[in-house]
Formats: C-alpha cells, sequence, structure tokens
C-alpha cells in the first residue's frame, strides 16, 4: 500500500492530467505552463505550451507538425533517464504506439503511478517496444475495450493487401493510413513482406516520412503520388491520410481499390461506414488481449481507465479484484483524426 | 475453410461487379476440389444442411463470455453472428483447422445432437473471419452480395464458355460439381444429362414504359393475362417429370397432384394456380402449398394445384425455342388439344387491335386475380436471361394505405445497426370501443438511405419497449405503404395478408388520427 492516496497528487482537471507537487500536465489539451507528453499525436500532443518535457523523437515530431508553436522550451528525456521536478522523479518507457512514444512513470513519496499515453504490446519495426513495469496505479488506454476487438497478426492483413495488389493490375490500391506512426508502419511492414517496388504517397505524408527516415527508419523508395499519371499508378500501392480517400484527390487515381488500415476495420458496420473495399486491421493501439495481458503484467491494485470503452475494461478489472475507474478526459481519441485532416490543408 | 472465408470476406466489401467476378474467378481457379464446389453450391444456394439456430449458437458463446461483456459488444456490433466470431475466444492449436468439404459433408450427415459439439470444435480450431463466414454458411445467409447468376457467370469465365451452357448442364449436377470443373478447365467434356427432364434458363419480361408503347405497333405483340400465381417451368419425359421455380429450385415433391397429370413428353412454361371449379384462387391459397416437403390429402383436396400453361420449350426431344413466339403457340395448341391433359390449360390470348383496347382490358384487371399483363413479340424466340425488347410486363397500378409504424427491426448486413425493417398497422375499433392499432404489414425497401437514417433516429428517439433486435415505438408516424395486393389470412392478427408491400412515402407531416382504418383494407380483398 502506498504511503500517499494517488489522487491526492495526480488529478483530472479541465486541462487534463494534473500532477500537483510537480505543478505539470501530462497531455494537456490545452497550453499550460509545463507538458509532459507521452507521443506526437495531436489529441496527445499540442501546440503552445511553455515548456515541453518529452522523448527527443516526440520532440522532433512537433517541430516538424507545429514549427515555432511546438512550445517555449523543449527539454529532451530518453527513456530510461531520469528527472526530478518538484519532488516528483519523472522517467520515460517505451510504449510500443509510434515512434517517441512513451509511457510516463511519475514517483511521488513512495507512490508509483504510470500514465501508458497509447500503447501496443505487439512487435512494431518503426519503435521501440512496450515495457512492462510494476506499479500502484497504470492509467491505461481503451481504444479498443471491448472483447469484440483482437487485432488479427499483421502479417496476415499486409499478404492481403499484396494479393489484392497482384489481383488487380489496372487498379491503384490506395491505402487509408493516418499520418504519423500507422502510414510508416504499413510501408514497413510491406517492405518487411519483401516488397520493394516503390511507394507512392499523398503529400501529407511526406514530412512524416522524412522524418522516420532521418531518425533511422528504413522505409524504402517513396515517390509522391501527386505528380504520377494514371498509368504509372495502375498496380501500385498509394498511401494516403483516411480523409483523402474519398476527395477529389483520389480521382487521380486508376479506378482505387480503398484499403483502410485501422483497428475499427474489425466491425463490419464501421468498415462498411468507412467505405472500404479492402479493410485491413493495422492498429497502433492494444487490442482487448493486450489490454487484459498489460493489467496482469503491471500488477498494479488500481487502474484508471481512458478514452475508450472505458466501462468493459473496468468491469473487467472489477471482475478480476482490481480497483478500477473511468477517468472523463477530455478531448482524447476523436481529434487525431481532426488534426490530420487540418495538416493536410495547410500548404 | 480459410481461402473460403477470405472470399466471403471480400466479397461482402467489394460492390464492383467486374471485381467480384476476379475474386471468384481467382477463387475456382485456385481451390482444390471438392472444396471449390461446395463453395459454388454455397454461394448458388444449393448446400443442403439442416441449418443451426442462432439460439443455439448463442447458448455455446454464453458458455465462454462473460455475458454482460458479450452483450455490450453485441450492442456494438449489431449482427450475433459477427458478435460470436469476433468474441469466440481462441484456442490456438486447439484443433486443426477444417477444410470447407468437411464442414458441409459432416454436418449434412450430423444428427440434431451431434452438431453442436461440432460447431464448438470448429469455432475453436478457426480465425475470426473463419469463425464469421462458417456461422454466416451454417445459419443459412451469407448475404455477400452475389447472386446465383453472377457466381456462375465467373464460373463461365473459368472454362471460357457462355453463362447459358453453365445453365443448361446446372440443373443435372450435383454439389460439389467436379465433372463441371473438369469441362471448364479442359479435362473432360461437358456433363452429359438428361435434357428432356432439365431445367432451362427462363425468357423474362421487362416491365413496360408505357411512354414507348406509342412507338410499338400493336400488330407485332400477342397480349395474355399476366397471372397472380408463380412461374413454374414442368419437364416431362420418359415417364417422369419435374416441376422447377422460375430459379430453377425442383418443388415437384410439393405438387404431387399436378406432377402425376403429366404423364407427356414435353417442356412447358406456365403459372402454377391453385384452382377451385373453374376460378383461380387467391395467391394466398397457392402460399399453403409451397415450401412445403409433405402434402397432406387434405391440402391436395383444399388447395388444388393447376398448371395455366402459356408457352412449349420442346416437344418430345424437338427444341422449339428457335422457332417464334406465333409457330411456338400453334404447337403449343395443337399439343395441347392431343394430349388433353388434367389439370393444366393454356393461357388465352388476348384480342385488341389498338393499345387503348389493352389499356381498358388492363385497367379492369383488378377484379380478376391478375397482376396486369403481358406483351410478347410475335416472331421473338425463346432466348434465356431478359433481353431488351421481345417481352413486356405492364402491371396494374399498386395499391396504396396510410398506416401508422408499430414496430422496428435490426436490418442485415450493411444495415445491421439500423433500424430497417418496419411493421405498420392500422386502426379498428377496440374491444372497449376505442380505437386501436392493429399491425397489417411489414416493409423493408421503398426509401432512401437518407431516409432510413432518419426513421432509424426516430425509432430510437420514440422506443417504449425492446424484444431482441425488435423495438415497439410510440405510434406517432404515419407510413404511407404501396402493395401489389390484399388477401384474407388466418395467420395474421389483422386477418389480412398484403403482397408486396413497401414504403411508398414517409408522411412526417400526417397525424396518425388520420391514417386508414382495417375496413378500408378489407375492402380491397379479391375474393
Ligand atoms: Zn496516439
Ligand atoms: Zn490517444
Amino acid at each position: 500500500m502506498p504511503s500517499v492516496l494517488p489522487e491526492s497528487w495526480l488529478k483530472v482537471t479541465e486541462r487534463g492530467l494534473y500532477c500537483e507537487p510537480g505543478d505539470f500536465y501530462v497531455d494537456p489539451h490545452r497550453p499550460v505552463g509545463r507538458a509532459v507528453v507521452t507521443h506526437g499525436h495531436a489529441d496527445h500532443a499540442r501546440p503552445g505550451n511553455r515548456a515541453v518535457l518529452a522523448t527527443p523523437e516526440t520532440l522532433a515530431i512537433m517541430r516538424r507538425r507545429y514549427g515555432a508553436e511546438a512550445g517555449g522550451t523543449l527539454e529532451p528525456l530518453r527513456y530510461g533517464e531520469r528527472r526530478e521536478i518538484g519532488g516528483v522523479r519523472l522517467s520515460f518507457l517505451p510504449a510500443g504506439h509510434v515512434l517517441g512514444s512513451a509511457q510516463a512513470v511519475l514517483e511521488w513519496q513512495g507512490c508509483r503511478i504510470i500514465v501508458s499515453g497509447d500503447y501496443k504490446r505487439r512487435t512494431d519495426p518503426t519503435c521501440a517496444g512496450f515495457e512492462v513495469m510494476a506499479c500502484d496505479v497504470y492509467v491505461t488506454e481503451a481504444t479498443f475495450g471491448l472483447p469484440v476487438f483482437r487485432h488479427p497478426p499483421d502479417e496476415g492483413e499486409i499478404a492481403m493487401l499484396l494479393t489484392a495488389q497482384w489481383q488487380f493490375p489496372e487498379r491503384a490500391v490506395l491505402v487509408g493510413a493516418y499520418s504519423l506512426g500507422k502510414a510508416q508502419r504499413v510501408i514497413a511492414l510491406l517492405r518487411q513482406a519483401g516488397y520493394d517496388r516503390p511507394l507512392y504517397i499523398h503529400g501529407a505524408l511526406q514530412g512524416l516520412c522524412d522524418l522516420y527516415s532521418e531518425l533511422g527508419v528504413e522505409l524504402g523508395e517513396l515517390r509522391p503520388a501527386t505528380g504520377a499519371g494514371k498509368a504509372e499508378l495502375a498496380g501500385e500501392i498509394v498511401l494516403a491520410p483516411p480523409s483523402a480517400l474519398n476527395d477529389r484527390w483520389s480521382r487521380r487515381l486508376p479506378d482505387p481499390l480503398t484499403a483502410m488500415a485501422s483497428g475499427w476495420m474489425r466491425v463490419r458496420a464501421r468498415a462498411k461506414q468507412r467505405g472500404a473495399e479492402l479493410p485491413l486491421i493495422l492498429s497502433d493501439h492494444a487490442d482487448w488481449d493486450e489490454l487484459v495481458q498489460t493489467l496482469e503484467d503491471v500488477a498494479a491494485p488500481e487502474v484508471w481507465v481512458t478514452h475508450g470503452n472505458e466501462e468493459a475494461l473496468v468491469h473487467y478489472a472489477g471482475a478480476k479484484g482490481i480497483r478500477a475507474r473511468a477517468l472523463a478526459l477530455i478531448g482524447r481519441g476523436e481529434e487525431e483524426q481532426e488534426a490530420a485532416t487540418a495538416e493536410e490543408a495547410a500548404p | 475453410m480459410k481461402a473460403f472465408a477470405e472470399l466471403l470476406d471480400r466479397l461482402s466489401y467489394t460492390a464492383g461487379r467486374n471485381a467480384k467476378l476476379t475474386l471468384m474467378a481467382d477463387y475456382f481457379r485456385a481451390a482444390p476440389d471438392p472444396d471449390r464446389g461446395y463453395a459454388l453450391a454455397a454461394l448458388t444456394g444449393r448446400l443442403d444442411f439442416a441449418t443451426a439456430k442462432p439460439a443455439m449458437i448463442r447458448g455455446l458463446v454464453e458458455q465462454r463470455v462473460d455475458p454482460v461483456l458479450f452483450g455490450w459488444s453485441y450492442d456494438y456490433v449489431g449482427d450475433m453472428a459477427e458478435t460470436v466470431a469476433l468474441i469466440w475466444p481462441e484456442r490456438p492449436g486447439a484443433n486443426r483447422p477444417p477444410e470447407l468439404a468437411e464442414v458441409v459433408e459432416r454436418l449434412a450427415s450430423a444428427s440434431r445432437s451431434d452438431s453442436p459439439g461440432l460447431v464448438e470444435g470448429w469455432l475453436d480450431a478457426l480465425d475470426a473471419t473463419g469463425r464469421w463466414a462458417f456461422l454466416k454458411l451454417i445459419t443459412g445467409g451469407l448475404r455477400v452480395g452475389v447472386s446465383a447468376r453472377l457466381a456462375k457467370t465467373a464460373l463461365a469465365q473459368l472454362g471460357d464458355v457462355t453463362l447459358e451452357e453453365i445453365e443448361e448442364v446446372w440443373h443435372g449436377v450435383k454439389p460439389p460439381f467436379a465433372e463441371v470443373f473438369a469441362w471448364l478447365e479442359g479435362e473432360g467434356p461437358m456433363p452429359r444429362i438428361d435434357l428432356r427432364r432439365a431445367f432451362r434458363p427462363l425468357m423474362l419480361a421487362n416491365p413496360l414504359d408505357e411512354a414507348e408503347l406509342a412507338k410499338l405497333d400493336p400488330a407485332d405483340y400477342r397480349a395474355e393475362w399476366k397471372w397472380d400465381g408463380i412461374r413454374v417451368q414442368l419437364a416431362a419425359g420418359g415417364g417422369e417429370a419435374r416441376l422447377f421455380s422460375r430459379s430453377g429450385d425442383e418443388i415437384t415433391q410439393a405438387f404431387p397432384d399436378l406432377m402425376e397429370a403429366a404423364q407427356f413428353d414435353a417442356v412447358l412454361d406456365g403459372e402454377l394456380l391453385v384452382m377451385r371449379d373453374g376460378t383461380v384462387a387467391p395467391f394466398n391459397d397457392l402460399q399453403q402449398r409451397l415450401n412445403r416437403k409433405r402434402v397432406t390429402a387434405k391440402m391436395l383436396q383444399d388447395f388444388p394445384a393447376h398448371l395455366r400453361v402459356y408457352d412449349i420449350l420442346f416437344h418430345g426431344e424437338e427444341d422449339l425455342r428457335e422457332q417464334g413466339f406465333d409457330e411456338r403457340r400453334v404447337r403449343l395448341e395443337a399439343w395441347h388439344a392431343a394430349e388433353a391433359p388434367a389439370r393444366i390449360d393454356l393461357s388465352p390470348l388476348l384480342n385488341f387491335a389498338r393499345w387503348e383496347e389493352l389499356q381498358a382490358l388492363r385497367d379492369s384487371a383488378r377484379e380478376r386475380s391478375i397482376e396486369g399483363l403481358m406483351l410478347k413479340r410475335g416472331d421473338s424466340a425463346y432466348v434465356a436471361g431478359r433481353p431488351k425488347g421481345p417481352w413486356f410486363k405492364w402491371k396494374r397500378d399498386a395499391l396504396t394505405l396510410d398506416t401508422v409504424l408499430m414496430y422496428a427491426q435490426r436490418g442485415h448486413g450493411k444495415r445491421s445497426s439500423l433500424y430497417s425493417d418496419y411493421t405498420f398497422g392500422t386502426w379498428r375499433d377496440g374491444a372497449d370501443g376505442a380505437p386501436e392499432l392493429v399491425p397489417v404489414g411489414k416493409a423493408y425497401s421503398g426509401f432512401t438511405d437518407e431516409e432510413l437514417l432518419r426513421l432509424d433516429k426516430w425509432v430510437r428517439a420514440n422506443t417504449t419497449e425492446r424484444f431482441g433486435p425488435v423495438r415497439a415505438v410510440k405510434p406517432g408516424l404515419v407510413l404511407e405503404v404501396a402493395f401489389d395486393a390484399v388477401h384474407r389470412s388466418k395467420r395474421h392478427k389483422s386477418g389480412v395478408a398484403m403482397r408486396f408491400p413497401r414504403i411508398h412515402r414517409i408522411r412526417w407531416d400526417k397525424p396518425i388520427e388520420d391514417a386508414d382504418r382495417l375496413p378500408t383494407l378489407e375492402k380491397l380483398i379479391e375474393e
């Protein structure tokens, strides 16, 4: 039993999770004095904070996305390094979600709380794998917090993509993938499967793909899709952010076969709503089995659940004798998509 | 099973006809016998085993999964088979995943008490997509947007033959169709079947666009009544006879009275009816005879079957299909005069010189248990499918009625998360004299996607009770329903049943008190 009550020093506020003794926020959704940022997705990393503490990769992503707005001072903290802030000891553990993603480990007066940010447990060729650490309270995401969400192995999904590319040589296979993390992972998985043709990408993916390459993630030959003619794109794989799938931009492609890479594709009604002809169940979030496995691994007596289907995971944890509650954090989850759209609209 | 499951999965998401054909043809090329034959049977609705009940599958999953989590999951997913497929706790390596042929063959021979154990074992061995396809297969509804005709078109591509050639052999061959694949791949002859008793694909008519009528010469066309029965083909020869529905399903067994009369050697195209004392009985009477494996003596007596013939395709060995309609008609009349079979008469040709005369006949059709008129060119050969031009159907106008929405049910497939099947009612006097609603029909078509979203929202906001996928709603929305006819029915609480009801207009504006009353509907019954 920790000496202090966890909720007495880490609180849910309007701006996000607030660590009182350290006077900092974790992933605040409005500008604050000091922000600890778990990863670069827009629903976690926002512009305009006075001081930002994050992994060097996350800071690089923020700089690429927000430029001068990334924050007043940007302070890097590598995985495993420690930093004292107002008596609170802070460190980062890899979260396996996207490049630079971290779980924030907070320790104060003998009580350890880990804020997962977003995470997944399976291997991802574009980022460091999730690491387990025991704690008193685990703050977990639950984007896919229902037992119907169990992501199949990546290889099978990539094989379906390659089958479609081979089966329809007169069409372009257009893959919808978020611009940070998912797009690069799909590319890296294709390369792993031995696909060495050039891949064509939408302009909105260029900046982050370049950054990944600069940070040492091998993506092979990428070409801009925008300048290429219809004949050139027949039989090729093209990647674009999801918002570009059904808009004017995709009309330049020869009879596009629309694939969408997302964990939501597991449920048919969702996939059909998205208009996907080839749903690819590729997610950067933990599926139900991974969530459950993580609760077991970190062995925390108390769990706080954020963004997603909180009620089911809270119910499950309760049945296992874990104290669990849903955290009502504002602005989590949905905005990843909106932010991506705003980014594409920019020149 | 894996390849078949992937095929169904891809088909369910693919809208384009050509893309569907590619997916199926590639599958038929790659999959081994007999798996591909059973896949073909599944896609064309020719698998034969007792389907599993959703309740049995729900029972299996409830032994494995927390009911609270299952409930939330089902709510989210909206489809029982899919929820079970996704939530089923895997036991990797528990069993070897079955091949499609194994599933089909073992289920066909399994007893009622054996099947839950079999199903459970297979669910353990398959992956999520495999479980989904498997559950769709055994609960009897693939719903992947592929018609039997499209599947046969893909098959034809495999061997570079025409769809008509496939249709010629189709009803003489059985799953898993090994000899068909051998023929298509050039490793065997075209399957030989006894043509005298095989199904021949029907010639179908296009709806008449009345604006076009002026361009047609009445002298070129023959007219017949369009009877309110079901279109059938009777193929008799060598002392045996078979009866097929218009899609080629054999329904011989349900009509022993008619088959007994078929002691001749000919293939006929006609309308199956129930006839009493020389008068055509309402469609509802015919319904009593359909979809039955066994017929009782009482049913034979109460609902005697009759065939009203309008075309002859073969006489003996002679194929008449290349000849014109008029020539076939002469042959048909001669044949009928010579044979004079019981229970079989000819559909008369109607006399007319001008289109106006025909129009008057059609408008009088309301009283005659008739759906409208058929127009056929005198020189038209009998061509399989629905060629443009030679044959038209000219239906009489639909009836409409203002009803009140009472219940809504979740749809299937793409509509599984939407309330898209509507039960509606009309007013009548209740036991205490106050008006009450009584359900008179169910419709799930006739509205746009946008209207569907709005209806779904309305249903959710006005729900009073839930029973599984069905919601009862507060009376508050008038639906104008169109239908082709109405009959008496003992099976319906209202005592009436509509034929082909569909939503005509949604009357968001109309007060429910102004909806129609049951007696209005009863007046439209055809005796
Ligand atoms: Zn994220
Ligand atoms: Zn997130």
